[in-house]
């Protein structure tokens, strides 16, 4: 399912980079799905028998939160992933791959019975966490019910709430029940780090537990040393249950601003750039670096233009329908994100399972767009501005200050809309203010935002679509734009109820070509961002499935 | 003394209030929270983000969170950070030694080379040197601190490759010439711009000495001329120096904002403008008050030590 391949050819680039970008860009794909070197002719070399050598992996944001059950930021994760380890792991297809647990449990092996309701889980023998205690079924235990309790600060309750009945029937099995049919929560789960029992139930508080500066996991890397504001140290765990570790440090270096982290990745001081990854300024120019592998990396994050559906224009369907024609999409890729991003219609990342690609596409047609507001009595005013009913056609776009190209972005769209009679101003805000509650409490008329629509790996969108999930109103859930409609909630229901893939996947076929009609949320493109590492480095793949690219870093090493 | 030190310690406890009072309201009311990190994400659900600010205790009315935090650390309790879940003293800990290694270096060669700039240019007022030093200075002053750390970076590390790019030591290299090697950079940056500074003070300093009256008398006397400079010029032009190094000490220990930004350099510049953009209200309050304690300390030193070292400005008279 991952193939950023096949998108590649399909950008319009200028025609200047066009063909290096290409000839660039599909070798660094072959390369970033662990084919590079085979297609060279050549196999890449062993891994070496005994944990050797170092990776410095660079971050534009800091690691802060180290305990895997409480409120962090993506970045965190980067420590998670190697420190923890959760029950089942998505890989690059969407497939879940065992990992504490001895297999993932479905409907086909009994693991999940009683229409989604009864679950029961064996896990992997022989796991010991970094200390030497055993991993047995009451830490996956405990880190279910620690998520649940009342005073623990608990980064999300999503989908963990429904779990009551923890029952360990031996030492390494264990089995629950769901108070209603939830099929996203194997996903959920495979984003769920298994914390040890034995080290936090000595805490008198699990908040402030010295556990949570410097964490005990069973994953390839044990916690090593931490010079906050700069780096985080962590050493192989020789005694790791899976493949690997085969790099016997990995230094994750922060450095807060990203061209400097572009220039350090030019000048060798960090071996990667993950996460945020290279500006799209400088890709042009860092596919030719020497030494280096430079990559576009398929991401679930789109780029969206999130309108307020209680805006008295922004509410009408034919408003957000002729917005969406007259928004061109291919001069915003090509010229102002450097042909870097893809093109999509849905709210679902394109490599995913349930993604429909028959969705009508949009073209850019200013006429068209003018025709349906006509149509829908939306007339020009003397100012140049259409109303309706004494409603004038305007709105302001909000997007986080100092992302020069997303205000360039709206500089296009605003010139396009004027033409057709609609008037957009610009209402930037920095970071710590536009996500504050002027987003959860949808106090917007429309965003600029980049923002991923499922849950984990799991294609259900009923936090951010469901009429129920409105922070506004209900005060739960992320569905900001405030979007209503019975039959996508009907629709996301059946989702969460069912468990066989395929009806799953004809379920959410019809949501998409619902929300493509209805436009709750305008989608520009699917984000690729660029990361790079040093050639040499074997092991690194992106995994659209995966918080960071550094899910894997266990089975990473140098050719020598 | 004791009782002007006594009226100084409580001036400077009021102040230290009015500070804090200032600071927390300033950074309450500014839009914008610690939970607006999260959501940006779209992960997390409002219940979620709700029950972590009730935990975190940020819905309760302001001056009831400001009443238990001045209590708190009244009682030596400087909170814990939000991003962190560090105590904040542990933190301010962690990043000073990256900050006063880089700063007093910089301090040192910037107070060096701008005394020596700024006395040869007194004592050759409007020669060729001078000249060049004053322009020398507008220009050091009027570069943006930011635009020439990059152009440092481009021309010495990516250009020619003499430096590293950024970062305190090379991972897995800690020497002393490897932090050595890596403290240049930095330290050019901040170093010019206090150069300049340092300059012109030190050279008003001295022109305002080298035409008093004594100076007249010694050379009339016959005193050798680098006698005159160095005992008699140099020793009172230092004299207001004291003063500006007492300010200055604040700055040792709270960092350079942009400078180690572009270096990448673990300091407490860094970490204040960190915790500003994550609103981590415990870590800002706690640099706040860490840096005002610094200023009313350094200010007192100051006064302290002109006591000392002119004795026209004794307190004992008073």
């Amino acid at each position: 399912m991952n193939k950023p391949s096949t998108k590649t050819p399909g950008l319009a680039l200028p025609a200047l980079h066009r063909r290096e970008v290409l000839a660039l860009g599909a070798g660094g794909i072959l390369a970033a799905s662990g084919l590079g070197a085979r297609a060279q002719g050549k196999a890449p070399p062993p891994p070496p028998a005994k944990p050797s050598g170092q990776v410095v992996v660079g971050l534009s944001q800091e690691p802060t939160a180290f305990n895997p059950l409480m409120p962090g930021i993506e970045v965190d994760e980067t420590v998670w992933m190697q420190v923890f380890n959760t029950m089942w792991l998505a890989q690059p297809d969407g497939s879940l791959v065992p990992d504490l647990a001895a297999e993932v449990p479905s409907e086909a092996n009994g693991g999940i019975s009683e229409g989604g309701l009864a679950w029961k889980v064996k896990l992997r023998e022989g796991i010991t966490w970094h200390d030497g205690a055993p991993f047995t079924a009451e830490d996956v235990k405990y880190t279910l019910e620690l998520i649940n309790a009342p005073g623990f600060k608990a980064r999300t309750r999503v989908g963990h709430s429904l779990v009551k009945d923890i029952k360990v029937t031996g030492p390494l099995e264990i089995s629950w029940r769901m108070e209603k049919a939830y099929a996203p929560y194997l996903a959920l789960l495979s984003n769920t780090f298994i914390v040890p029992k034995h080290l936090l139930e000595k805490a008198a508080d699990p908040n402030t537990a010295p556990f949570n500066g410097a964490p005990v996991g069973t994953g390839p890397f044990k916690w090593g040393t931490r010079t906050p504001g700069d780096n985080i140290q962590l050493v192989a765990n020789e005694k790791y249950h899976g493949k690997g570790p085969y790099l016997e440090k990995a230094v994750l270096k922060y450095v807060p601003d990203q061209t400097a982290l572009y220039a350090q990745f030019r000048t060798g001081q960090v071996d990667l750039i993950i996460g945020t990854g290279i500006p799209a300024n400088f890709y042009a120019e860092a596919v030719k670096l020497p030494g280096r592998k430079v990559v576009k990396i398929p991401s679930a994050s789109l780029e969206v233009l999130m309108p307020n559906l209680e805006h008295p224009a922004l509410s009408d369907k034919a408003v957000r329908k002729a917005l969406y024609a007259s928004i061109n999409k291919q001069a915003i890729i090509d010229i102002v994100f450097y042909g870097l991003h893809i093109p999509t219609e849905s709210f679902m990342p394109q490599e995913s399972w349930a993604y429909d690609p028959s969705l009508p596409k949009q073209s850019y047609d200013p006429a068209l767009a003018g025709k349906i507001l006509d149509d829908a009595g939306w007339k020009r005013s003397g100012s140049g501005v259409r109303m309706k009913n004494g409603v004038p056609l305007e709105f302001a776009v909000s997007t986080t200050t100092g992302a020069a190209l997303r205000e360039q972005c709206q500089q296009l769209m605003q010139q396009d809309w004027q033409q057709i009679g609609i008037k957009m101003a610009i209402n930037n805000m920095p970071a710590a203010v536009i996500w504050g509650e002027f987003y959860t409490r949808s106090k917007f008329q429309s965003l600029l935002v980049g923002t991923a629509f499922r849950t984990v790996i799991d294609p259900d969108p009923a936090h951010r679509f469901g009429s129920d999930a409105i922070p506004a109103k209900s005060g739960n859930g992320a569905n900001q734009m405030q979007w209503q409609n019975a039959e996508a909630d009907a629709l996301m229901k059946q989702g969460q109820e069912t468990f066989d893939p395929e009806k799953r996947k004809a379920i959410y076929q019809k949501l998409q070509v619902l929300v493509r009609e209805e436009l709750p949320i305008l989608p520009i493109y699917q984000y690729a961002p660029v990361e790079g590492y040093k050639e040499g480095l074997i092991g690194y793949l992106p995994n659209i499935n995966a918080r960071q690219n550094t899910w894997n870093m266990g089975q990473w090493y140098w050719a020598k | 003394m004791i009782a002007f030190l006594l009226r100084r310690l409580g001036q400077s406890l009021l102040l230290l209030l009015i500070v804090s009072v200032i600071g927390f309201a300033i950074l309450h009311l500014a839009p914008g929270g610690p939970m607006s990190q999260f959501a940006a994400g779209g992960d997390m659900t409002q219940a979620d983000l709700d029950r972590i600010a009730e935990q975190l205790g940020l819905n309760r009315p302001l001056p009831v969170q400001y009443v238990e935090w001045l209590w708190r650390m009244l009682s030596g309790d400087w909170g814990v950070s939000y991003r962190d879940q560090q105590p904040v003293l542990h933190i301010i800990a962690s990043h000073i030694g990256a900050t006063l290694e880089l700063m007093l270096t910089s301090t040192l060669l910037a107070m060096l080379i701008g005394a020596w700039v700024g006395i040869l240019g007194a004592i050759r007022r409007y020669s060729l040197f001078d000249s060049l030093a004053t322009v020398g200075a507008m220009i050091a002053l009027s570069i943006p601190t930011f635009w020439f750390g990059l152009v440092v970076i481009y021309v010495f590390s990516v250009g020619l490759g003499w430096l590293p790019s950024g970062n305190r030591y090379t991972m897995g290299d800690g020497s002393f010439l490897n932090q050595v090697h890596h403290l240049i950079g930095p330290c050019i940056v901040l170093a010019l711009v206090s150069t300049a500074v340092w300059s012109r003070y030190m050279r008003s300093s001295m022109l305002e000495v080298v035409n008093q009256d004594y100076i007249r008398t010694a050379r009339a006397k016959g005193v050798p001329e680098r006698q005159i400079l160095m005992r008699h010029a140099l020793r009172n032009a230092l004299l207001p120096m004291i003063t500006i190094t007492g300010l200055h000490v604040p700055t040792l220990l709270s960092g350079a904002l942009v400078t180690e930004t572009v270096f990448t350099w673990p300091g407490m510049g860094r970490l204040f403008l960190d915790s500003i953009s994550y609103r981590d209200y415990p870590v800002v309050m706690g640099i706040l008050m860490f840096t005002a304690v610094l200023v009313l300390m350094g200010s007192l030193l100051a006064d302290l030590l002109y006591g000392v070292a002119d004795p026209r400005i004794s307190r004992s008279g008073r």
